[in-house]
């Protein structure tokens, strides 16, 4: 079974969870009350989509 | 060589997908409208569309085949006398997926897989839901070209999304 030769140094260690990032959520204002909403998504605070009533907002 | 179904597999086995789907889809006609994740409403849909294909064709034949899949027989009696003649003058295109955002708990991704042709008030049971339908159901008769297929809707979305402009006191 392959192991490891060497101790992996904390900076190795580190440099590579330098790369773990979140991403930034990409969001657009529902057309119905203006709120910031994932886009293609029915909006959470006022529950439409396209106009059209689809899940009651949670409140 | 067969073609793969589309879209993911559901389950642990290809007997847990035909009963998921199966019940699924009864769940579907029984309630007009039902919450689940976007991969079972996608792999869903074309599964009850075939079925309510059949409750149009609505002879003996077609009940057997619906019959081979769906176990409960009440069900199957709605499609074929109420589901299946309501979207007599509609060509495919049955169901209508809405997602609405990841589920507290897993971040599941989840959607609202709904009949396009409202239901009269009586399939209705829950309380929260009579107020839903009511909204939906003159904005349905207005823009017949609109509830055809989430597809379509979301290429009418910028349509409506310039109606919404003109009318943001509409609320
Ligand atoms: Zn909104």
């Amino acid at each position: 079974m392959a192991v490891p030769k060497r101790k992996m140094s904390r900076s190795n260690t580190r440099t590579r969870r330098s790369q773990w990032k979140a991403s930034r959520p990409v969001l657009v204002n529902c057309p119905r009350c203006r709120d910031p909403k994932l886009p293609h998504v029915a909006c959470p605070t006022c529950g439409t989509y396209n106009n059209r009533q689809v899940v009651t907002p949670a409140s | 060589m067969p073609t793969p179904t589309k879209g993911p597999r559901l389950g642990s086995g290809p007997a847990h997908e035909r009963l998921m789907l199966a019940n699924l889809a009864t769940s579907l006609f029984q309630h007009g409208r039902i919450k689940t994740t976007e991969a079972k409403a996608k792999r869903l849909r074309p599964y009850a569309e075939k079925l309510i294909t059949l409750g149009k064709r609505g002879d003996l034949h077609a009940r057997r085949l619906v019959l081979a899949k769906i176990a409960d027989k009440s069900v199957v009696h709605e499609l074929f006398t109420e589901i299946g003649p309501r979207f007599e003058n509609r060509d495919g295109g049955y169901t209508r997926i809405t997602k609405i955002g990841p589920r507290k708990g897993d971040n599941a991704p989840m959607a609202v897989i709904e009949l396009v042709e409202a239901a009269p008030a009586k399939v209705v049971s829950t309380p929260a839901e009579p107020a839903e339908e009511t909204a939906a159901a003159p904005e349905a008769a207005d823009q017949p070209a609109e509830d055809t297929t989430s597809e379509q809707t979301a290429q009418a979305g910028e349509t409506s999304q310039a109606e919404g402009e003109t009318k943001p006191e509409e609320k």
